[in-house]
Protein backbone atom coordinates (compact mmCIF):
# COMPACT_ATOMS: atom_id res chain seq x y z
CA UNK A 1 0.00 0.00 0.00
CA UNK A 2 1.40 3.37 -0.97
CA UNK A 3 0.65 5.90 1.76
CA UNK A 4 1.31 9.61 1.86
CA UNK A 5 4.13 10.99 3.98
CA UNK A 6 1.53 12.34 6.42
CA UNK A 7 0.13 8.85 7.04
CA UNK A 8 3.60 7.41 7.48
CA UNK A 9 4.62 10.17 9.91
CA UNK A 10 1.50 9.68 12.02
CA UNK A 11 1.94 5.89 11.92
CA UNK A 12 5.56 6.11 13.04
CA UNK A 13 5.03 8.76 15.70
CA UNK A 14 1.36 8.67 16.55
CA UNK A 15 0.27 11.48 18.81
CA UNK A 16 -2.37 11.04 21.49
CA UNK A 17 -2.02 7.30 22.07
CA UNK A 18 -3.37 6.31 25.47
CA UNK A 19 -6.41 6.07 27.70
CA UNK A 20 -8.32 8.10 30.26
CA UNK A 21 -10.27 6.73 33.19
CA UNK A 22 -13.55 5.63 31.68
CA UNK A 23 -15.39 6.27 34.93
CA UNK A 24 -14.43 9.95 35.00
CA UNK A 25 -17.63 11.96 34.44
CA UNK A 26 -15.74 14.35 32.17
CA UNK A 27 -14.58 11.59 29.85
CA UNK A 28 -16.48 10.30 26.83
CA UNK A 29 -15.46 6.92 25.43
CA UNK A 30 -16.26 5.12 22.20
CA UNK A 31 -15.17 1.85 20.65
CA UNK A 32 -16.02 1.48 16.96
CA UNK A 33 -15.31 -1.15 14.34
CA UNK A 34 -14.87 -4.87 14.97
CA UNK A 35 -11.85 -7.16 15.34
CA UNK A 36 -13.39 -9.48 12.76
CA UNK A 37 -13.31 -6.63 10.23
CA UNK A 38 -9.71 -5.82 10.98
CA UNK A 39 -10.30 -2.34 12.41
CA UNK A 40 -11.09 -1.20 15.95
CA UNK A 41 -10.69 2.35 17.22
CA UNK A 42 -11.11 3.27 20.86
CA UNK A 43 -11.35 7.04 21.25
CA UNK A 44 -11.71 9.13 24.39
CA UNK A 45 -12.34 12.82 24.93
CA UNK A 46 -11.93 14.86 28.10
CA UNK A 47 -14.30 17.82 28.34
CA UNK A 48 -13.59 20.91 30.48
CA UNK A 49 -16.03 23.12 32.43
CA UNK A 50 -16.60 25.33 29.35
CA UNK A 51 -17.79 22.36 27.28
CA UNK A 52 -14.61 22.28 25.25
CA UNK A 53 -12.55 19.17 24.53
CA UNK A 54 -9.38 19.70 26.51
CA UNK A 55 -7.70 16.45 25.56
CA UNK A 56 -8.29 13.38 23.41
CA UNK A 57 -6.66 9.96 23.26
CA UNK A 58 -6.99 6.85 21.14
CA UNK A 59 -5.94 3.27 20.70
CA UNK A 60 -6.26 1.46 17.39
CA UNK A 61 -6.14 -2.05 16.02
CA UNK A 62 -5.80 -1.70 12.30
CA UNK A 63 -3.71 -0.71 9.35
CA UNK A 64 -1.64 2.43 8.92
CA UNK A 65 -4.64 4.41 7.69
CA UNK A 66 -6.70 3.54 10.77
CA UNK A 67 -3.89 4.57 13.10
CA UNK A 68 -3.17 7.80 11.21
CA UNK A 69 -6.88 8.76 10.96
CA UNK A 70 -7.37 8.29 14.73
CA UNK A 71 -4.16 10.16 15.56
CA UNK A 72 -5.17 13.04 13.33
CA UNK A 73 -8.76 13.37 14.50
CA UNK A 74 -7.79 13.30 18.18
CA UNK A 75 -5.50 16.23 17.36
CA UNK A 76 -8.21 18.11 15.50
CA UNK A 77 -10.91 17.83 18.18
CA UNK A 78 -8.69 19.28 20.88
CA UNK A 79 -9.78 22.82 21.86
CA UNK A 80 -13.09 22.51 20.01
CA UNK A 81 -16.52 22.61 21.64
CA UNK A 82 -18.65 19.50 21.20
CA UNK A 83 -20.73 20.88 18.35
CA UNK A 84 -17.69 21.95 16.36
CA UNK A 85 -15.93 18.64 17.01
CA UNK A 86 -18.95 16.82 15.64
CA UNK A 87 -18.68 18.83 12.44
CA UNK A 88 -15.38 17.24 11.45
CA UNK A 89 -16.15 15.11 8.43
CA UNK A 90 -14.38 11.98 7.33
CA UNK A 91 -13.68 13.59 3.96
CA UNK A 92 -11.51 16.24 5.61
CA UNK A 93 -9.48 13.51 7.31
CA UNK A 94 -9.20 11.48 4.11
CA UNK A 95 -8.23 14.52 2.04
CA UNK A 96 -5.66 15.71 4.55
CA UNK A 97 -4.03 12.26 4.66
CA UNK A 98 -4.54 11.60 0.91
CA UNK A 99 -6.03 8.21 1.77
CA UNK A 100 -6.41 5.81 -1.15
CA UNK A 101 -10.08 5.02 -1.99
CA UNK A 102 -9.84 1.51 -0.51
CA UNK A 103 -8.94 3.08 2.86
CA UNK A 104 -11.72 5.66 3.07
CA UNK A 105 -13.57 3.52 5.61
CA UNK A 106 -10.77 4.20 8.10
CA UNK A 107 -11.61 7.91 8.06
CA UNK A 108 -15.32 7.08 8.36
CA UNK A 109 -14.50 5.03 11.43
CA UNK A 110 -12.54 7.94 12.94
CA UNK A 111 -15.47 10.32 12.42
CA UNK A 112 -17.84 7.78 13.96
CA UNK A 113 -15.50 7.37 16.93
CA UNK A 114 -15.59 11.10 17.71
CA UNK A 115 -19.34 11.29 17.36
CA UNK A 116 -19.90 8.27 19.63
CA UNK A 117 -17.45 9.54 22.24
CA UNK A 118 -19.39 12.83 22.37
CA UNK A 119 -22.68 10.94 22.74
CA UNK A 120 -21.19 8.86 25.50
CA UNK A 121 -20.01 11.99 27.33
CA UNK A 122 -23.45 13.63 26.96
CA UNK A 123 -25.33 10.61 28.24
CA UNK A 124 -23.00 10.46 31.25
CA UNK A 125 -23.63 14.16 31.98
CA UNK A 126 -27.37 13.60 31.76
CA UNK A 127 -27.15 10.78 34.28
CA UNK A 128 -25.15 12.91 36.77
CA UNK A 129 -27.73 15.73 36.39
CA UNK A 130 -30.53 13.29 37.14
CA UNK B 1 15.97 -4.25 1.56
CA UNK B 2 15.39 -7.79 2.81
CA UNK B 3 13.29 -10.05 0.59
CA UNK B 4 11.21 -12.63 2.46
CA UNK B 5 8.38 -13.25 0.06
CA UNK B 6 9.68 -16.31 -1.77
CA UNK B 7 6.18 -17.75 -2.23
CA UNK B 8 5.15 -14.73 -4.29
CA UNK B 9 8.15 -15.06 -6.54
CA UNK B 10 11.86 -15.72 -6.44
CA UNK B 11 14.78 -13.83 -7.96
CA UNK B 12 16.16 -15.39 -11.10
CA UNK B 13 19.34 -17.29 -10.17
CA UNK B 14 22.34 -15.74 -11.99
CA UNK B 15 23.30 -19.27 -13.10
CA UNK B 16 19.91 -19.54 -14.79
CA UNK B 17 20.21 -16.17 -16.50
CA UNK B 18 23.66 -17.08 -17.81
CA UNK B 19 22.28 -20.17 -19.58
CA UNK B 20 19.41 -18.17 -21.06
CA UNK B 21 21.37 -15.28 -22.53
CA UNK B 22 22.72 -16.89 -25.74
CA UNK B 23 19.15 -17.70 -26.78
CA UNK B 24 18.11 -14.08 -27.14
CA UNK B 25 20.49 -12.61 -29.74
CA UNK B 26 22.65 -15.49 -30.94
CA UNK B 27 20.62 -18.68 -31.10
CA UNK B 28 17.36 -17.03 -32.06
CA UNK B 29 16.04 -19.49 -34.64
CA UNK B 30 12.46 -20.62 -34.39
CA UNK B 31 12.63 -23.97 -32.59
CA UNK B 32 9.82 -25.20 -34.83
CA UNK B 33 11.80 -24.43 -38.02
CA UNK B 34 13.33 -27.84 -38.23
CA UNK B 35 14.48 -27.27 -41.80
CA UNK B 36 17.57 -25.26 -40.95
CA UNK B 37 20.46 -25.31 -38.51
CA UNK B 38 19.38 -22.25 -36.52
CA UNK B 39 15.99 -23.76 -35.78
CA UNK B 40 17.56 -27.11 -35.03
CA UNK B 41 19.89 -25.58 -32.47
CA UNK B 42 17.00 -23.90 -30.62
CA UNK B 43 14.97 -27.12 -30.78
CA UNK B 44 17.85 -29.07 -29.25
CA UNK B 45 18.09 -26.57 -26.38
CA UNK B 46 14.36 -26.89 -25.76
CA UNK B 47 14.48 -30.67 -25.74
CA UNK B 48 17.31 -30.55 -23.21
CA UNK B 49 15.20 -28.24 -21.04
CA UNK B 50 12.23 -30.60 -21.38
CA UNK B 51 14.42 -33.39 -20.06
CA UNK B 52 15.51 -31.29 -17.09
CA UNK B 53 11.88 -30.53 -16.26
CA UNK B 54 10.93 -34.18 -16.59
CA UNK B 55 13.78 -35.17 -14.29
CA UNK B 56 12.73 -33.08 -11.34
CA UNK B 57 9.32 -34.75 -11.26
CA UNK B 58 10.82 -38.17 -11.72
CA UNK B 59 9.68 -38.97 -15.22
CA UNK B 60 11.79 -39.99 -18.21
CA UNK B 61 9.38 -39.48 -21.08
CA UNK B 62 9.89 -35.90 -22.27
CA UNK B 63 6.76 -36.12 -24.42
CA UNK B 64 4.84 -35.81 -21.16
CA UNK B 65 6.02 -32.21 -20.67
CA UNK B 66 4.29 -29.27 -22.35
CA UNK B 67 5.64 -25.76 -21.96
CA UNK B 68 3.19 -23.02 -21.00
CA UNK B 69 3.45 -19.37 -20.02
CA UNK B 70 3.34 -20.27 -16.33
CA UNK B 71 1.42 -22.20 -13.71
CA UNK B 72 -1.73 -20.15 -14.31
CA UNK B 73 -1.86 -21.28 -17.92
CA UNK B 74 -0.86 -24.84 -17.01
CA UNK B 75 -3.70 -25.00 -14.47
CA UNK B 76 -6.19 -23.49 -16.90
CA UNK B 77 -5.10 -25.87 -19.66
CA UNK B 78 -5.33 -28.91 -17.38
CA UNK B 79 -8.69 -28.10 -15.84
CA UNK B 80 -10.48 -26.53 -18.78
CA UNK B 81 -8.82 -28.91 -21.21
CA UNK B 82 -9.98 -32.02 -19.36
CA UNK B 83 -13.41 -30.66 -18.45
CA UNK B 84 -14.17 -29.71 -22.03
CA UNK B 85 -12.73 -32.80 -23.66
CA UNK B 86 -14.40 -35.27 -21.30
CA UNK B 87 -17.68 -33.49 -20.60
CA UNK B 88 -19.62 -36.41 -22.06
CA UNK B 89 -18.23 -38.60 -19.26
CA UNK B 90 -19.67 -36.50 -16.47
CA UNK B 91 -19.89 -32.99 -15.15
CA UNK B 92 -18.43 -33.10 -11.67
CA UNK B 93 -15.10 -31.47 -10.89
CA UNK B 94 -13.52 -31.62 -7.46
CA UNK B 95 -11.10 -29.10 -6.05
CA UNK B 96 -10.29 -27.69 -2.61
CA UNK B 97 -11.12 -24.54 -0.72
CA UNK B 98 -7.47 -23.51 -0.49
CA UNK B 99 -6.43 -23.72 -4.13
CA UNK B 100 -4.59 -20.85 -5.77
CA UNK B 101 -6.98 -18.38 -7.47
CA UNK B 102 -5.96 -19.66 -10.92
CA UNK B 103 -7.44 -23.06 -10.03
CA UNK B 104 -10.36 -21.74 -7.98
CA UNK B 105 -11.45 -19.21 -10.55
CA UNK B 106 -11.06 -21.66 -13.43
CA UNK B 107 -13.35 -24.07 -11.58
CA UNK B 108 -15.81 -21.26 -10.81
CA UNK B 109 -15.88 -20.34 -14.49
CA UNK B 110 -16.69 -23.97 -15.33
CA UNK B 111 -19.42 -23.96 -12.67
CA UNK B 112 -20.99 -20.99 -14.49
CA UNK B 113 -20.94 -23.13 -17.63
CA UNK B 114 -22.92 -25.82 -15.84
CA UNK B 115 -20.25 -28.06 -14.30
CA UNK B 116 -20.93 -29.34 -10.80
CA UNK B 117 -17.90 -28.10 -8.88
CA UNK B 118 -17.23 -29.39 -5.37
CA UNK B 119 -14.87 -27.43 -3.13
CA UNK B 120 -13.50 -29.90 -0.60
CA UNK B 121 -12.86 -28.31 2.80
CA UNK B 122 -9.63 -28.60 4.74
CA UNK B 123 -9.19 -29.41 8.43
CA UNK B 124 -8.00 -26.69 10.78
CA UNK B 125 -4.42 -27.75 10.08
CA UNK B 126 -4.82 -26.89 6.41
CA UNK B 127 -4.79 -30.49 5.19
CA UNK B 128 -7.54 -31.66 2.88
CA UNK B 129 -10.44 -33.64 4.35
CA UNK B 130 -9.89 -37.01 2.68
CA UNK B 131 -13.20 -38.38 3.89
CA UNK B 132 -15.11 -35.56 2.28
CA UNK B 133 -13.06 -35.95 -0.88
CA UNK B 134 -13.66 -39.66 -1.02
CA UNK B 135 -17.42 -39.19 -0.62
CA UNK B 136 -17.45 -36.58 -3.37
CA UNK B 137 -16.00 -38.95 -5.97
CA UNK B 138 -19.06 -40.08 -7.89
CA UNK B 139 -19.31 -41.84 -11.24
CA UNK B 140 -20.09 -38.43 -12.70
CA UNK B 141 -16.73 -37.05 -11.53
CA UNK B 142 -14.22 -36.47 -14.31
CA UNK B 143 -11.46 -34.50 -12.61
CA UNK B 144 -9.99 -33.66 -9.23
CA UNK B 145 -7.50 -30.82 -8.84
CA UNK B 146 -5.71 -30.52 -5.50
CA UNK B 147 -2.52 -28.53 -4.95
CA UNK B 148 0.65 -30.22 -3.65
CA UNK B 149 1.78 -27.38 -1.38
CA UNK B 150 -0.34 -24.41 -0.37
CA UNK B 151 1.08 -21.03 -1.28
CA UNK B 152 -0.13 -19.16 1.81
CA UNK B 153 0.43 -21.54 4.69
CA UNK B 154 2.88 -24.02 3.16
CA UNK B 155 0.99 -27.19 4.09
CA UNK B 156 1.75 -30.35 2.13
CA UNK B 157 -1.25 -32.34 0.88
CA UNK B 158 -1.29 -36.15 0.80
CA UNK B 159 -1.00 -36.25 -2.98
CA UNK B 160 -0.29 -39.97 -3.27
CA UNK B 161 -3.36 -40.90 -1.25
CA UNK B 162 -5.54 -38.51 -3.19
CA UNK B 163 -4.16 -39.82 -6.47
CA UNK B 164 -4.88 -43.41 -5.47
CA UNK B 165 -8.41 -42.55 -4.40
CA UNK B 166 -9.00 -40.86 -7.73
CA UNK B 167 -7.64 -43.80 -9.66
CA UNK B 168 -9.92 -46.21 -7.78
CA UNK B 169 -12.85 -44.13 -8.95
CA UNK B 170 -11.58 -43.59 -12.49
CA UNK B 171 -11.15 -39.88 -11.88
CA UNK B 172 -8.38 -37.90 -13.58
CA UNK B 173 -6.12 -36.26 -11.01
CA UNK B 174 -4.36 -32.93 -11.48
CA UNK B 175 -2.10 -31.20 -8.98
CA UNK B 176 -0.74 -27.68 -8.98
CA UNK B 177 2.83 -28.29 -7.80
CA UNK B 178 4.10 -24.73 -8.32
CA UNK B 179 4.99 -24.33 -4.63
CA UNK B 180 6.34 -27.84 -4.19
CA UNK B 181 8.86 -28.30 -7.00
CA UNK B 182 12.41 -27.98 -5.78
CA UNK B 183 11.29 -27.84 -2.17
CA UNK B 184 10.15 -31.38 -1.52
CA UNK B 185 10.54 -34.55 -3.60
CA UNK B 186 7.73 -34.73 -6.12
CA UNK B 187 6.85 -37.63 -8.38
CA UNK B 188 4.11 -38.37 -10.83
CA UNK B 189 3.33 -41.94 -9.90
CA UNK B 190 -0.19 -41.21 -8.72
CA UNK B 191 -0.74 -38.05 -10.70
CA UNK B 192 -2.19 -37.63 -14.20
CA UNK B 193 -1.43 -33.94 -14.65
CA UNK B 194 0.93 -31.61 -12.81
CA UNK B 195 1.55 -27.87 -13.12
CA UNK B 196 4.98 -26.30 -12.73
CA UNK B 197 6.09 -22.68 -12.55
CA UNK B 198 9.45 -21.15 -13.48
CA UNK B 199 9.56 -18.06 -11.32
CA UNK B 200 8.88 -19.92 -8.07
CA UNK B 201 12.09 -21.91 -8.50
CA UNK B 202 14.57 -19.14 -9.37
CA UNK B 203 13.79 -19.36 -13.07
CA UNK B 204 12.37 -16.62 -15.26
CA UNK B 205 8.81 -15.30 -15.09
CA UNK B 206 6.56 -16.14 -18.02
CA UNK B 207 7.30 -19.86 -18.27
CA UNK B 208 5.83 -22.97 -16.75
CA UNK B 209 4.99 -26.49 -17.75
CA UNK B 210 2.25 -29.03 -17.61
CA UNK B 211 3.00 -32.71 -17.11
CA UNK B 212 0.52 -34.96 -18.86
CA UNK B 213 0.89 -38.66 -18.10
CA UNK B 214 1.44 -40.59 -21.30
CA UNK B 215 0.14 -43.83 -19.84
CA UNK B 216 -3.21 -42.19 -19.05
CA UNK B 217 -3.67 -41.38 -22.75
CA UNK B 218 -5.32 -38.09 -21.92
CA UNK B 219 -6.58 -35.63 -24.45
CA UNK B 220 -6.99 -31.96 -23.67
CA UNK B 221 -9.08 -29.36 -25.42
CA UNK B 222 -6.50 -26.64 -26.20
CA UNK B 223 -6.86 -23.09 -24.93
CA UNK B 224 -5.11 -21.61 -27.99
CA UNK B 225 -5.52 -22.43 -31.63
CA UNK B 226 -2.65 -22.00 -33.99
CA UNK B 227 0.36 -23.82 -35.37
CA UNK B 228 -0.24 -26.96 -33.29
CA UNK B 229 3.02 -26.72 -31.37
CA UNK B 230 3.36 -28.89 -28.25
CA UNK B 231 1.45 -31.69 -29.97
CA UNK B 232 -1.49 -29.43 -30.64
CA UNK B 233 -2.19 -28.84 -26.98
CA UNK B 234 -0.45 -25.48 -26.76
CA UNK B 235 -0.02 -23.58 -29.99
CA UNK B 236 2.48 -20.75 -30.15
CA UNK B 237 6.21 -20.49 -30.81
CA UNK B 238 8.09 -21.63 -27.75
CA UNK B 239 10.18 -18.94 -26.04
CA UNK B 240 13.57 -20.65 -26.25
CA UNK B 241 15.36 -18.55 -23.59
CA UNK B 242 12.53 -19.05 -21.10
CA UNK B 243 12.33 -22.79 -21.72
CA UNK B 244 16.10 -23.05 -21.26
CA UNK B 245 15.74 -21.00 -18.06
CA UNK B 246 13.04 -23.28 -16.66
CA UNK B 247 15.12 -26.32 -17.53
CA UNK B 248 18.29 -25.19 -15.80
CA UNK B 249 16.27 -23.87 -12.85
CA UNK B 250 14.82 -27.37 -12.41
CA UNK B 251 18.25 -28.96 -12.68
CA UNK B 252 19.75 -26.67 -10.02
CA UNK B 253 16.75 -27.00 -7.72
CA UNK B 254 16.86 -30.78 -7.98
CA UNK B 255 20.59 -30.92 -7.28
CA UNK B 256 20.40 -28.60 -4.26
CA UNK B 257 17.03 -29.56 -2.84
CA UNK B 258 18.11 -31.75 0.04
CA UNK B 259 20.72 -29.38 1.35
CA UNK B 260 18.45 -26.39 0.88
CA UNK B 261 15.61 -28.10 2.75
CA UNK B 262 17.88 -28.66 5.77
CA UNK B 263 19.18 -25.10 5.65
CA UNK B 264 15.68 -23.59 5.55
CA UNK B 265 14.50 -25.95 8.28
CA UNK B 266 17.22 -24.57 10.55
CA UNK B 267 16.14 -21.04 9.72
CA UNK B 268 12.52 -21.86 10.43
CA UNK B 269 13.25 -23.44 13.79
CA UNK B 270 15.49 -20.57 14.86
CA UNK B 271 13.00 -17.95 13.69
CA UNK B 272 9.99 -19.54 15.38
CA UNK B 273 11.85 -20.09 18.63
CA UNK B 274 12.93 -16.47 18.75
CA UNK B 275 9.40 -15.21 18.01
CA UNK B 276 7.66 -17.56 20.46
CA UNK B 277 10.25 -16.87 23.19
CA UNK B 278 9.69 -13.14 22.92
CA UNK B 279 6.03 -12.69 22.04
CA UNK B 280 3.00 -14.27 23.71
CA UNK B 281 -0.09 -15.23 21.72
CA UNK B 282 1.48 -15.81 18.34
CA UNK B 283 0.01 -18.68 16.32
CA UNK B 284 1.54 -20.72 13.50
CA UNK B 285 -1.10 -21.24 10.83
CA UNK B 286 -1.25 -24.66 9.19
CA UNK B 287 -0.02 -28.07 10.27
CA UNK B 288 3.10 -28.01 12.45
CA UNK B 289 4.77 -30.91 10.66
CA UNK B 290 3.29 -31.37 7.20
CA UNK B 291 4.69 -28.17 5.79
CA UNK B 292 7.60 -26.84 3.80
CA UNK B 293 10.17 -25.04 5.97
CA UNK B 294 10.43 -21.92 3.81
CA UNK B 295 6.84 -20.75 4.29
CA UNK B 296 5.88 -19.45 7.71
CA UNK B 297 2.43 -18.02 8.31
CA UNK B 298 1.90 -16.46 11.72
CA UNK B 299 -0.96 -14.61 13.40
CA UNK B 300 -0.08 -12.00 16.00
CA UNK B 301 -2.99 -11.53 18.40
CA UNK B 302 -3.97 -7.89 18.91
CA UNK B 303 -2.30 -6.33 15.90
CA UNK B 304 -3.21 -6.04 12.25
CA UNK B 305 -1.00 -7.52 9.53
CA UNK B 306 -0.68 -4.52 7.27
CA UNK B 307 0.09 -2.41 10.31
CA UNK B 308 3.04 -4.69 11.10
CA UNK B 309 4.30 -4.58 7.53
CA UNK B 310 4.20 -0.79 7.54
CA UNK B 311 6.49 -0.75 10.55
CA UNK B 312 9.21 -2.67 8.74
CA UNK B 313 9.25 -1.27 5.24
CA UNK B 314 12.80 -2.42 4.67
CA UNK B 315 11.44 -5.99 4.72
CA UNK B 316 9.26 -7.60 2.03
CA UNK B 317 6.73 -10.06 3.46
CA UNK B 318 3.01 -10.44 2.83
CA UNK B 319 -0.17 -10.55 4.89
CA UNK B 320 -3.55 -12.25 4.74
CA UNK B 321 -5.21 -9.22 6.26
CA UNK B 322 -8.06 -7.55 4.42
CA UNK B 323 -6.17 -4.29 4.48
CA UNK B 324 -3.46 -5.67 2.28
CA UNK B 325 -5.96 -6.75 -0.33
CA UNK B 326 -8.07 -4.63 -2.61
CA UNK B 327 -11.24 -6.48 -1.70
CA UNK B 328 -11.26 -5.87 2.08
CA UNK B 329 -11.77 -9.60 2.57
CA UNK B 330 -9.19 -11.46 4.63
CA UNK B 331 -7.40 -14.44 3.10
CA UNK B 332 -9.76 -17.24 2.02
CA UNK B 333 -7.11 -19.78 2.98
CA UNK B 334 -7.03 -18.56 6.58
CA UNK B 335 -10.84 -18.52 6.59
CA UNK B 336 -10.83 -22.09 5.31
CA UNK B 337 -8.70 -23.26 8.25
CA UNK B 338 -11.25 -21.61 10.57
CA UNK B 339 -8.92 -19.39 12.53
CA UNK B 340 -10.52 -16.61 14.58
CA UNK B 341 -11.57 -13.82 12.25
CA UNK B 342 -9.40 -11.16 13.86
CA UNK B 343 -6.41 -13.51 13.63
CA UNK B 344 -6.85 -13.71 9.86
CA UNK B 345 -6.32 -9.95 9.81
CA UNK B 346 -3.32 -10.37 12.10
CA UNK B 347 -1.33 -12.64 9.83
CA UNK B 348 2.04 -12.37 8.17
CA UNK B 349 3.59 -14.75 5.68
CA UNK B 350 7.36 -14.87 5.93
CA UNK B 351 9.09 -16.73 3.11
CA UNK B 352 12.68 -17.95 3.20
CA UNK B 353 14.55 -19.06 0.12
CA UNK B 354 17.85 -19.66 -1.65
CA UNK B 355 19.34 -16.25 -0.98
CA UNK B 356 18.12 -15.84 2.61
CA UNK B 357 20.89 -15.62 5.21
CA UNK B 358 20.87 -16.38 8.93
CA UNK B 359 21.61 -12.70 9.65
CA UNK B 360 18.47 -11.74 7.76
CA UNK B 361 16.37 -14.31 9.59
CA UNK B 362 17.61 -12.97 12.92
CA UNK B 363 17.08 -9.33 11.93
CA UNK B 364 13.54 -9.92 10.66
CA UNK B 365 12.57 -11.80 13.83
CA UNK B 366 13.90 -8.92 15.97
CA UNK B 367 12.14 -6.34 13.86
CA UNK B 368 8.81 -8.20 14.03
CA UNK B 369 9.10 -8.48 17.81
CA UNK B 370 9.81 -4.76 18.10
CA UNK B 371 6.95 -3.67 15.81
CA UNK B 372 4.39 -6.08 17.30
CA UNK B 373 5.23 -4.88 20.82
CA UNK B 374 4.85 -1.26 19.77
CA UNK B 375 1.52 -1.87 18.01
CA UNK B 376 0.20 -3.99 20.87
CA UNK B 377 0.90 -1.13 23.29
CA UNK B 378 -1.53 0.96 21.25
CA UNK B 379 -4.09 -1.73 20.46
CA UNK B 380 -7.53 -1.50 22.11
CA UNK B 381 -8.07 -5.24 21.75
CA UNK B 382 -4.74 -6.03 23.42
CA UNK B 383 -5.54 -3.86 26.47
CA UNK B 384 -5.27 -5.69 29.76
CA UNK B 385 -3.51 -8.70 28.19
Amino acid sequence: MQYSKKVMDLYKNPKNVGTFDENDANVGTSVVGAPSCGDVIKLQIKVDENGCISDAKFKAFGCGAAIASSALITDWVRGKNLDDAKQIKNKEVADYLSLPPVKLHCSVLAEEAVSKAIENYKSKQKKTEE
Amino acid sequence: MIYMDYQATTPCDPRVLKEMLPYFCEIYGNPHSSTHAMGEEAATAIEKARKQVANIIGTVDTKEIIFTSGATEANNLAIQGIAKFYKERGNRIITSEIEHPCVKETCRALAREGFDVVFVPVSDNGIIDLDFLSKSLTDKTILASIMTVNNEIGTIQPIDEIGKLCREHGVIFHTDAAQAIGKIPVNTENVDLMSISGHKIYGPKGIGALYIKGKSRLRLAPLFHGGKQERGMRSGTLPTPLCVGLGIACEIAQKEMKEEFERLLKFKNYFLKKIFDNLPKVYLNGDKEKRIPGCINLSFDGVEGEGIMLGMNDICVSSGSACSSQTLEPSYVLQAISIREDLAHSSLRIGFGRFTTMEEVDYVASKIIEVVNRLRSMSPIWEGQ
